[in-house]
Formats: C-alpha cells, structure tokens, sequence
C-alpha cells in the first residue's frame, strides 16, 4: 500500500495521536481519559503508520520490540501494587495506593504508575498482533 | 519457617543465574542455603523434638495473615513430623544440589536443572509446614508440577516426556480428589487450620460424610505415593537424571502421601475402614515392590520397586495403628530416607564410573571403585535390615509393631517377612553383584567419582550406620516426638540395637535366612517369578497406554464436530450456547419484567439508531467481506457516537478505538482469508438455523437490556464512588478511578489477559510463519 496521500497524512497524524494518547493517560486520572484509552489511540496510531508505510518503519518507529514494552508494562503494574507494602502503618494489602502529596495541591501516586502499566500492555500488545499479522508474509 | 521456604524459592529463581557465572563451583554456593535451612531446624530439635520427653506438646506455630478480609492465611506448624521431614528435605537436598553438581557438570542446562530442583525443595518444605489445608493444597500441587519438570528434563527423549506426562496425570488427578476431601473436611471440621480440626474435638469419624472425605484423601495420598494400583509411573519416572531420583524416593515427592496419611491420622485414623485400606494396600504394595525388585536388573529401577516397598510399609504401619506400629513409622521413615538416598546417588555413581546401570553387565567392581563400594555396602546392609544397622532397628520394631496387632497382624507379619527378605536379596543384587566376583568388562574401565558425587551417599550411608550404634541419639532428640505428632499422645521412644530374645529378633532371623536363600537361589526364583508374572499378567503401564489412547480417540472426533475450521461454525455454536442459556435461564425465572424505564429519546438518538438499523441489513446483505466489515463499522461508530450524545466520553472514545483498531486488524486478517464462501453454497436450512439463532439471540440480548433499564438502579454505589473517588484516590474521573484504584486488582487480571492474548496471537502467527519457512525448505 503505497499511497502517497495516506503517507504524507499518517506523517502528521501519527505524531499527533502519540502525544494525544500521553496526554489522555496523563489526564485520565481527573478528565475523560487513561491508560486504556491511551494505548488504545497510540496502539492506533502505530498500526496506521504500519499502514502507511509498513511493519518496518513501525519497528523503527518503536523504542523496543512490542513484546518488552508489554512486559514492562505488566511489571509496572505489578511494582505499583507492591508499594503497599510500604509505608507508615506496615505493610497494607496488595495495590493500596500510595501518594506523594505536593504543597500546590498536586498529587503523585502509585495508581499513575499503574495507568503507565496499562497503557505499554495495551500499546505493546496489540502492536504485538499487528505487526505479527503484517508480517506474516 | 515462611522465611525458610521462601529463601529456598528465591534460591531457586537465583539459581541459573548463580550457575551462569559460577560453572564449575555454583553447586557448592548453591548448597550454602539449604544448609544454613537445615542448620535452623536442627535447632529446633531441642524444642521441638523433645516432645516425647514430657515436656508437652510444643509446636512452634507460625501464622501469617494473607487475605485477612478473607480469613485466608499463611499457617506454618513444626511439630515432631514436619520437623524430621523438614531436616530431610533441606539436609538430603544440600547433598542432592552439591551431587547434581558432579553429576551434570557441563550439562547444557544444569542451571535450569538447580531452578527445578530447589523449586521443588521448597514446595515440598512448604508441604510439610503447611498447617492451613488451602497452602498444603498449593504447595502439593506445586510438588507435581516440579516434578514433572524434573523427570522430563531430558525433554528430547520421548520416554522421559511419557514417564513425566504419566507421573502429573496421576498424581494431579489424585490432587483434584485430595482439593475436594480437604474442602470437605474444612466444611466438616469448621476450620481449615490442621491444628484446629484436631484440637476442636469434632469428631469426625462418627460423621456421615467421614467415608466420602476419607476416600478423596486417601485417592490424593495414595497416588501421590505410588501405593498399588497407581504404583506404576514410580519406576517409569527413573528416566529422571540420577539427583532427582534420589531426591523423589528419598526424602520427598513419594513421600508427600505418607506424610498427609501420618498427619491426617489422630484426626481420621482408627477406624475399621481405616485400618483394612492401609494396612491392605500398604502390604499389597510392599510385597509387589520387593517381586518388582527381584525381578528387575536396572539398579536404579531395583532402587525404585524398593522404595514401593518402602512406602507400602510405611502406610501400612500407619494403619496398624498399634503403639509399635507408629514407633516404627518414625524409624523405618528415617532409615529408608537414609540408605534410599545414599543408594540412588551411589548408584548414580556407578553408572558414572563404568557407564552401565545393568546387574548383568556389572561385576568385580570392587578393585576400581572402592569408596562407592563401601557407601553401598553400608546402606544396602541398612536396606537389608542387618545389625548393627539403623534399618534393622527399624525392621525390629516394625515386628514388634505387627505382633501386637492381633489376628490380622498375622497375615500381615508373613507377607512383611517375605517382603523383607526380598530386601535382603535386592540388597545383594545392588552390592554383591556388582561389586564381588571377578571383573567384568565394564569394569575394566571403570573409575572412581569426584567428590562431590560421594559426598552425599557418603554421608547417608554413614549416618545410617551411626544411628543403628548410637540409637539414642535419634531417638530422644527427633522420634519420640515424630510419633507423638502421629498418634497425639506423648511418647518416648527407647531404641536399642539388642533387645534380648524377643519374638521380633526370632522374626528377623527368619527374615534373614530366607533373605539369603533368596539371594543364593536368585537364578531360580527369578525364572519362578517369570513363570508367576506369565500366571497375573498383571500391566497397568499398558493399560495406561490404551487408557490415553482411547481418550485421545473420543477427543478427536469431539474437536472435530466442534472445530472443523470454519469461523462460521464457531460463531454459531457459541451464539447458539449463549442462547440456550440466557433464554433458558429467562425462561425458568419466569420471564423477565420488560418494561421502557426513563429513556430520554432525542432526535439525534433516533438519528443513530436508524443509522445501525441500516448499517446491520448492510452487513447481512453484503456479498463480500470488505462489505459486511465496512457495514458493521457503521454500526460500531454509531454505538460510539450514541456513547458521547448520552454522556460517556470515556467509553465513547474507546468504542472509537476499538472500532478503528478492529477495523484494521480484520482488514489485514482479510487479504490472508480464502475468498468469501458464496451464498448459494450454504444450503437453504442453514441459512435459516443462522439467522433464526441470530434473531432469537438479539432478541433475548434486547429484552434484558429494556428490563435493565425498567429495574430502578440503587444508587448507593456511584454514591459512594463519586463521593469518595477525590478523597481516597485524588481523581475527579470517577471512570478512571475506579479502573486504576477501586478496583485496580481487576484490570491487573485484565491487563495480564491482554499480554496473554497479545503473546499467543503473536506466537500462533510466527508458528505457522517458522513452519511455512521450514516446509519450504525440504
């Protein structure tokens, strides 16, 4: 699929979908949005650069091969639920969360880091099904 | 205690990499913390094995709350039993690590070999701690599992893989009936903590579901220890490396029935029931293992009919029930853990040195490999039941324990002393017969082994001679208190080597003669014992074979009723499944209360309805699949847009997702799908059974939704989420927060779903890829 319209279109549009889909995870937590949704459009949008332009290019593209960035992801989501065992108080169960609360009201806490895991498993594995099925041949 | 079991899971997940950077020495760091294990429990002995000696029951109980809301925890308990297990299990297991060592040395996948290993000591600790039935459950089933990864680790040789599927089928549907008797028992007892169940005075022997939870345990304990008739992947299972079956038969995996039969006795034992099925299959196993083992020349399969023998004893002494009997348990448990071990390694050791493990090829071995002589004449003396050895202590009192149990007792004394003499003769097999006479050719070239595969029979072999001198030692410190957790009643045990002139020494006399005469005559009674074999005909390895035939048989023809390929069929199956159900559940609650609740109709509401009106007659109109997806998309965006007109964004935009997403993969699934099956080609019925069983499906999936939204929602949960979701989580998003906090532990199982899906797809595609590259090569 060589489309010098759907190429030159997908340049623009891909980039804009990736720091679309990071600011929708990064608003999830008080706006519509999340790391579901997140991946889901920055899964999208590599799928259509892959589209465009081929498998290569979207593992050229990619900053390690899908199947890590989806076991990062998981690992993540997985260290996020064991800060709970930390903490004043003792050890609580598993996944309570935990945050850092900053003078200007602004708060940091373990279910962001657990966003941040649901995002790379959905990137990393739907990007592991399209691209296994793009380059089957 | 949990700190030791989890030490040694960590040692486990260490151990490759340990390995990698440590070839040649990781066996003996490897070693350092299941003896540092063992070195923590010896000093417990003082404590906790001196029960016997009047000082009352002391346990050393240790529990940890897991899931509280749930009252689920972690209960460890070290009394006398679990203790002389537990030294078993990490002392034999430091020799164990120490002799894969010199045994696989160089092996491609030693660290792999160390993971399973210690992997497998710590479920089995954990097995042996447990004091909650629900981590007995897991860790004896982790023990499978280990197991299974250990026989077949030599993955590439068929009847290793055989051997291991054999082993987990067995033993893992004999769990599924020990998961239901101790749930049963749990719900009998009122408590699922073992010391509870036996403190809490209900006597469960009176009650009505006693019979039922007996027969589910003991179906988990009896596989679990090879009793007959699940004997047979016992001696299959040798296709394991050496290590592994001197770690199974002597201190550990076939044990595991005997313990839970031990354990579960001051709660179940002593009945009439319970007495005819143990000590009946205990003495069936034990006279079969010692015929098994005459008739083999293998020596590692001579070791593996012994330790049949062994555990047939051992159940079966528990089932006596007579003071003696459970005296004798403890003993004859630690003897046989002794010279078991040394035996197996030692055996290991011969068939390192000389490259045979055949009797037949092995004689004279004497002059090339005299401390693997020595080893093995010293524990196979043990084996034998001689004086001044710990095996003939345990062979006393195992008598004194059968005179005592009366009528039946007789019958049971004559078929032990036939098994113990079998003893004697597959003691010669192991020792005289490879050892004395002149060389043999595959003794010529024979050599002795390094130190670290003699270290451990080494040490075995010499502590079985130094408890049978020093029977004291044992015996005060660590057995008394085995049999006090046995029986529940305070015990002290005074073993001696010479008892006077009792029945029991007339009774080893025999034991012994016949033992020798066995031996002198094998040639004769080995061909008799053919002759015996042709008689019984007796092959439930071969049963088993056509047993798994057979299923594989009736499960081809249901995959391919249910899987012939076609999508098509799938779909219809599972819409006509879902169906059945729903429409049957609606049908048998009566119906359900349909109604138009408050549905805010607007125009554009309208607008979108119609347009999936339109889009799903295009999807069955289409006549080519680019066509139905496209309709179907329509359908999809709809849905979207209706979510974002009500008021979900969140949903909204991931339906949008999901829908683009969809779209791409089908259409990339697409180029690779045979062309469209042409709608003349399905025959009129079908059509018909399809569309019916779509139309019924809507329509059922349509009136539980007009139902949903007529039933008034109680309100109390979005209440509290709303309310609490900026208190307790710092977000505005409810959705959201929900997802990642409230109930955070669901999408964890929903993300590990997406990575498995991810994974397998991935996995399916470069499957078929590799295979497609490979048949284009040949």
């Amino acid at each position: 699929m060589h489309s010098l319209i759907l190429q030159t279109g997908t340049r623009l549009i891909t980039v804009l979908m990736l720091l679309f889909s990071i600011f929708i995870l990064w608003r999830g937590h008080n706006e519509p949005g999340g790391g579901f949704i997140g991946g889901l459009i920055a899964a999208t949008a590599f799928a259509l650069h892959g589209a465009a332009f081929g498998a290569d290019a979207v593992r050229r593209l990619l900053p390690a091969d899908p199947r890590t960035i989806l076991a990062c992801g998981l690992v993540a989501a997985i260290i996020s639920g064991l800060f709970a065992l930390f903490g004043e108080g003792g050890p609580d169960p598993f996944m309570t969360g935990r945050w850092v609360e900053f003078p200007n009201g602004f708060a940091l806490g373990t279910p962001v880091l657990f966003d941040i895991g649901v995002y790379l498993v959905v990137v990393g594995g739907l990007i592991a099904m399209v691209l296994a099925l793009m380059e089957e041949d | 205690m949990l700190t030791a079991v989890l030490a040694i899971f960590l040692l486990a997940a260490v151990a490759p990499t340990v390995h990698r950077f440590l070839p040649h020495q990781s066996h003996w760091v490897l070693a350092l913390v299941p003896a540092a294990v063992t070195a923590w429990f010896a000093m417990q002995l003082p404590e906790v094995g001196a029960i016997g000696s009047g000082h009352g029951e002391q346990a050393v109980i240790q529990v940890i709350p897991w899931i509280p809301s749930l009252g689920v925890e972690l209960a460890f308990r070290l009394d006398g039993l679990a203790l002389m297990f537990a030294l078993l299990i990490t002392g034999i297991g430091t020799f164990i690590v120490i002799y894969a060592g010199g045994y696989l040395h160089g092996h491609v996948h030693q660290g792999r070999f160390y993971l399973f290993i210690i992997a497998f000591m710590a479920s089995m600790l954990g097995l042996v701690l447990a004091d909650d039935v629900v981590s007995l459950f897991v860790f004896w089933e982790l023990t499978s599992i280990t197991s299974f990864m250990l026989i077949s680790f030599n993955h590439e040789d068929p009847s290793s893989r055989r051997s291991a599927v054999q082993a987990l089928l067995v033993t893992a549907s004999g769990g599924l009936a020990l998961l239901g008797g101790l749930v049963l028992l749990g719900q009998t007892a009122g408590s699922f903590r073992l010391t509870e169940i036996e403190a809490s005075g209900v006597d469960l022997r009176q009650h009505a579901l006693y019979l039922p939870i007996l027969a589910l345990l003991l179906l988990g304990a009896f596989t679990k220890s090879a009793q007959v008739p699940f004997h047979f992947w016992l001696p299959n299972a040798m296709d394991a490396p050496t290590p592994v079956s001197a770690y199974l038969h002597s201190a550990t995996m076939v044990k595991a029935g005997v313990y839970l039969v031990a354990r579960l006795n001051p709660t179940m034992g002593g009945t009439d029931v319970w007495f005819y099925t143990l000590v009946g299959f205990g003495t069936v196993t034990a006279l079969w293992g010692g015929y098994m083992a005459l008739r083999s020349v293998d020596m590692k399969k001579i070791l593996a009919y012994t330790t049949l023998f062994a555990l047939g004893t051992l159940v079966m002494l528990v089932g006596l029930g007579t003071p003696y009997a459970f005296q004798a348990f403890g003993v004859f448990l630690l003897a046989h853990a002794l010279y078991k071990g040394a035996l197996f390694m030692a055996a290991g050791s011969v068939d390192h040195g000389s490259g045979t493990r055949d009797v037949r090829e092995l004689s004279g071995l004497w002059g090339k490999m005299k401390v693997t002589g020595v080893i093995i004449a010293l524990a196979s003396l043990s084996m034998a039941g001689l004086p001044p050895f710990f095996g003939f202590i345990g062979k006393e009192v195992m008598y004194e324990g059968m005179l005592e149990a009366g009528s039946f007792g007789i019958i049971v004394t004559i078929s032990m002393i036939l098994a113990n003499a079998t003893m004697l003769g597959a003691a010669g097999l192991v020792f005289w017969k490879p050892f004395m006479g002149r060389p043999s050719p595959a003794a010529d070239h024979a050599h002795e082994s390094g130190i670290a595969l003699l270290l451990g029979p080494a040490a075995l072999a010499g502590l079985g001679l130094l408890f049978g001198l020093f029977s004291g030692i044992p015996g005060a410190n660590l057995l008394g208190a085995v049999t006090t957790a046995v029986t529940g009643i305070d015990t002290v045990l005074d073993l001696h080597l010479w008892h006077g002139i009792t029945p029991a020494l007339g009774l080893s006399v025999i034991t012994v003669a016949l033992g020798v005469v066995l031996f002198l005559a094998l040639g004769r009674v080995k061909s008799a014992l053919d002759g015996l074999a042709r008689v019984s005909r007796i092959n439930v390895d071969a049963a088993w074979d056509h047993i798994l035939a057979g299923l594989d048989a009736v499960f081809t023809v249901v995959t391919r009723r249910m899987q012939p390929g076609y999508l098509r069929t799938y779909m219809f199956l599972t819409f006509l499944s879902i169906t059945v159900l729903l429409g049957g559940t609606i049908l048998l609650k009566g119906g359900l209360p349909i109604g138009i609740g408050s549905i805010e109709a607007s125009y554009l509401g309208w607008f979108l309805a119609a347009l999936m009106v339109i889009g799903t007659i295009g999807a069955v109109a289409a006549t080519s699949r680019l066509q139905a997806i496209t309709a179907l998309s329509v359908v999809g965006l709809a849905i979207a847009l209706l979510f974002l007109v009500y008021g979900a964004p969140d949903v909204g935009i991931t339906q949008l997702m999901v829908e683009t997403l969809t779209v791409i993969i089908i259409v990339l699934v697409l180029a690779r799908l045979p062309p469209f099956k042409k709608r003349e080609q399905l025959s009129n019925w079908v059509r018909l059974r399809n569309g019916a069983v779509s139309i019924a499906l809507g329509a059922i999936v349509t009136s539980i939704l007009l139902a949903v939204s007529a039933i008034e929602q109680p309100l109390d949960l979005s209440e509290f989420f709303a309310a609490r979701s900026y208190v307790d989580a710092h977000g505005r998003n409810v959705v959201n927060v929900i997802l990642v906090d409230f109930r955070g532990f669901d999408t964890l199982g929903e993300i590990t779903v997406v990575a498995v899906a991810g994974l397998g797809v991935f996995a399916l595609l470069k499957a078929r890829l590799s295979r497609k590259v490979q048949g284009g090569a040949d």
